[in-house]
């Protein structure tokens, strides 16, 4: 069974005029891919992130993660899942200002009632990883927007997630940052095996991706297998 | 509670010191005032109510007064002289059991003490040793009198603080033992009571039975003092003294609806009466204290409120990466509790600080009311029970004033929330 099934999903938004965002979207991920979600501004493609990450419902269908229908969860079934299967990874970065980089890594598995001691060696160990560890006692506005992501980045790693859900990862870096982010995701699928799903609108971060599935008006259109990216290996389209 | 959400506060306030500081600041405002309106409360009842209940002897005095209405033939204005019949009726069988250790007073005479070319005047009555109690003399030196000076009629006399400093000035303990001039007559002191610095009390008791054999063979008595047994409401107590009076205004033939025939001196209504005061007094300021701790309380819960507005963005983040509304809940809830709790603690001893600097200043203005000079505040402080009851008024506060912003942080949506700016 595949990792996400999303069967004749809907999703209608009612804010005064009624807006059909998600009309019946069919699609499953498998295990370990890398996979990018396409579409321009107003296709639904974050309605669908968001309702991928269990930050928002959907209407009809079904919707199965790891085996899990996700259908009708309370505030603390959701908080849960989000906290044991998902990691996020947003456009804006998302750290908490008043929290060092290592403090922002911990916060999940605080939540998961992880000891503080053991908590700050895992932390320190994802920093390591992402070759942070001399700024583990900065805060997020003492530095730049890669540094910045890549904590975000540890910070959603450090409870390993299903998945990773990436909103527009690279929405708020400048090129050459963009490029060294797409290759760290790059990394982690290939070497760790993470399946990751990045929604852009950007079609040279779609290309870093070995499946590029484009959404246009809330339906599922083309779905490009896009293997040769590597082989390729030019640069990061802006 | 774990340990972890002190951190997660504290790292919290840390950043946030301009609106701890606020916050803070209404809370310890409201403590402030509830503990000095206390203290000064408490001082100033001190002051003037004294400890009055201290003074209030459990029992009743009847004494013979002046009619204001004309009864039974006679004019309004006469004297009441009560007499042994008097005595004989309060001890008689429909009282038994009920009035105890019933006590009586010779009419007093006014004299002239004298000790070494030093005088004092004075109001010698001659007394039972029950008298002591009756009037809550408490002795500085030697003995009250006892029953052997009744039944010996011994002449000695009891003299208060006051009178034994300007009979021996300088050493009044040096009185004891000596023979003073009780207009004319040599009494030898056997103790002296304390008189408090408010008053000062000129009774000079004699043994019943020497007053009789010296001043007056007459069966005349100045009143009549008994305890009572068996009651305890306000209700029984009145009746009791209703039905008392009412046979004493019969044999005396003074009017029934007559409220100056006797004078009665009824310790234990008047010590409910004033107890009730107290509670009163007590009370009402407790409320206006609490009154300005609850504007503390808005104050906090206000600055929750919009610190949970401006933080909406980061709890939309901690949702996201799986916090649960009851760990939101608990969060702001802590912090709140914890800002109320520091600060409280704080305003409670600027409180306490603040009634010791009024103790030292205002408190010690002297105030005359009639003959006697009192302080303005005496010993204006409040108990370790009210501190307590403040503590566990100040979590209670806490947790009020962080209830309504905790729930509205704990029910926004996290997509919301990660939208809000």
């Amino acid at each position: 069974m595949a990792l996400i099934e999303l069967k004749e999903l809907n999703k209608t938004y009612n804010n005064g005029q009624p807006l059909h965002v998600l009309k019946g979207i069919n699609l499953s991920i498998e295990r370990g891919e890398f996979v990018s979600i396409m579409g321009a501004s107003g296709s639904g493609k974050s309605t669908l992130l968001n309702i991928l990450g269990i930050l928002d419902n959907y209407d009809t269908g079904t919707y199965t993660l790891d085996g899990t229908l996700i259908k009708d969860l309370t505030e603390k079934q959701s908080a849960d899942y989000r906290n044991r299967m998902i990691g996020f990874i947003f456009q804006s970065f998302n750290l908490i200002g008043f929290k060092t980089a290592v403090e922002n890594v911990e916060l999940p598995l605080y939540y998961q009632g992880v000891p503080r001691r053991k908590r700050h060696e895992l932390a320190m160990e994802y920093l390591e990883k992402l070759g942070l560890t001399p700024w583990a006692s900065h805060f997020p506005n003492e530095m730049s927007g890669g540094q910045k992501q890549r904590v975000a980045i540890a910070r959603a790693l450090i409870t390993h997630p299903r998945i990773i859900l990436a909103d527009e990862p690279t929405g708020a870096l400048d090129s050459k940052t963009s490029v060294e982010v797409m290759q760290l995701l790059k990394q982690l699928n290939q070497e760790e095996g993470i399946t990751i799903i990045v929604v852009t609108h950007e079609s040279g971060v779609a290309n870093e991706t070995n499946k590029i599935i484009h959404i246009k008006d809330g339906i599922i259109g083309q779905i490009e297998e896009n293997i040769h990216h590597d082989a390729w290996g030019g640069p990061l389209m802006k | 509670m774990r340990i972890e959400i002190i951190h997660e506060i504290a790292s919290s306030l840390r950043n946030n010191k301009l609106r701890t500081a606020l916050t803070g600041f209404a809370v310890s405002w409201g403590i402030f005032l509830l503990i000095a309106l206390l203290g000064a409360g408490n001082g100033l009842m001190n002051s003037f109510m004294g400890n009055i209940s201290e003074y209030i002897s459990q029992s009743i005095t009847v004494e013979g007064w002046r009619t204001s209405l004309p009864y039974a033939g006679y004019k309004e204005g006469r004297s009441i002289q009560l007499d042994q019949n008097d005595v004989k009726y309060t001890r008689s069988t429909r009282w038994e059991g009920i009035i105890e250790n019933v006590v009586t007073t010779t009419p007093g005479k006014s004299v002239v003490l004298s000790l070494n070319g030093n005088t004092v005047s004075g109001w010698m009555p001659g007394v039972m040793p029950e008298y002591q109690e009756q009037e809550k003399m408490k002795m500085a030196f030697g003995r009250f009198l006892n029953r052997n000076d009744i039944r010996e009629m011994r002449k000695v006399i009891v003299l208060s603080l006051a009178q034994a400093k300007e009979l021996a000035p300088g050493k009044p303990e040096s009185v004891l033992g000596r023979w003073i001039n009780v207009a004319g007559i040599p009494f030898r002191v056997v103790g002296v009571y304390h008189t408090d610095e408010r008053s000062f009390r000129r009774n000079c008791p004699i043994p019943y039975s020497t007053y009789k054999h010296a001043y007056d063979y007459s069966d005349k008595i100045d009143g009549i003092n008994f305890s009572v047994n068996g009651l305890s409401t306000e209700a029984e107590f009145k009746a009791l003294e209703a039905e008392y009076t009412g046979a004493l205004k019969r044999m005396h033939s003074i009017d029934p609806q007559d409220r100056r025939g006797l004078w009665v001196n009824n310790g234990y209504t008047d010590n409910m009466q004033m107890n009730k005061a107290t509670r009163m007094i007590r009370t009402a300021l407790w409320i206006l204290g609490l009154l300005t701790l609850i504007s503390g309380i808005v104050g906090v819960s206000n600055i929750m409120l919009i610190t949970v507005k401006e933080r909406t963005h980061e709890f939309g983040i901690r949702k996201a990466i799986g916090a649960k509304p009851g760990a939101i809940l608990r969060l702001i809830i802590a912090e709140s509790v914890v800002i109320t709790a520091v600060f409280g603690y704080l305003g409670m001893f600027l409180g306490m600080v603040a009634c010791q600097v009024m103790d030292k200043t205002i408190g010690q203005n002297t105030v005359s009311i009639g003959m006697e000079e009192i302080r303005m505040l005496v010993n204006p402080s409040v108990g370790l029970d009210v501190a307590l009851e403040a503590t566990l008024l100040l979590i209670v506060a806490g947790t009020l004033a962080g209830i309504i912003p905790a729930w509205k942080a704990a029910r926004v949506k996290p997509i919301e929330a990660l939208r809000a700016e």
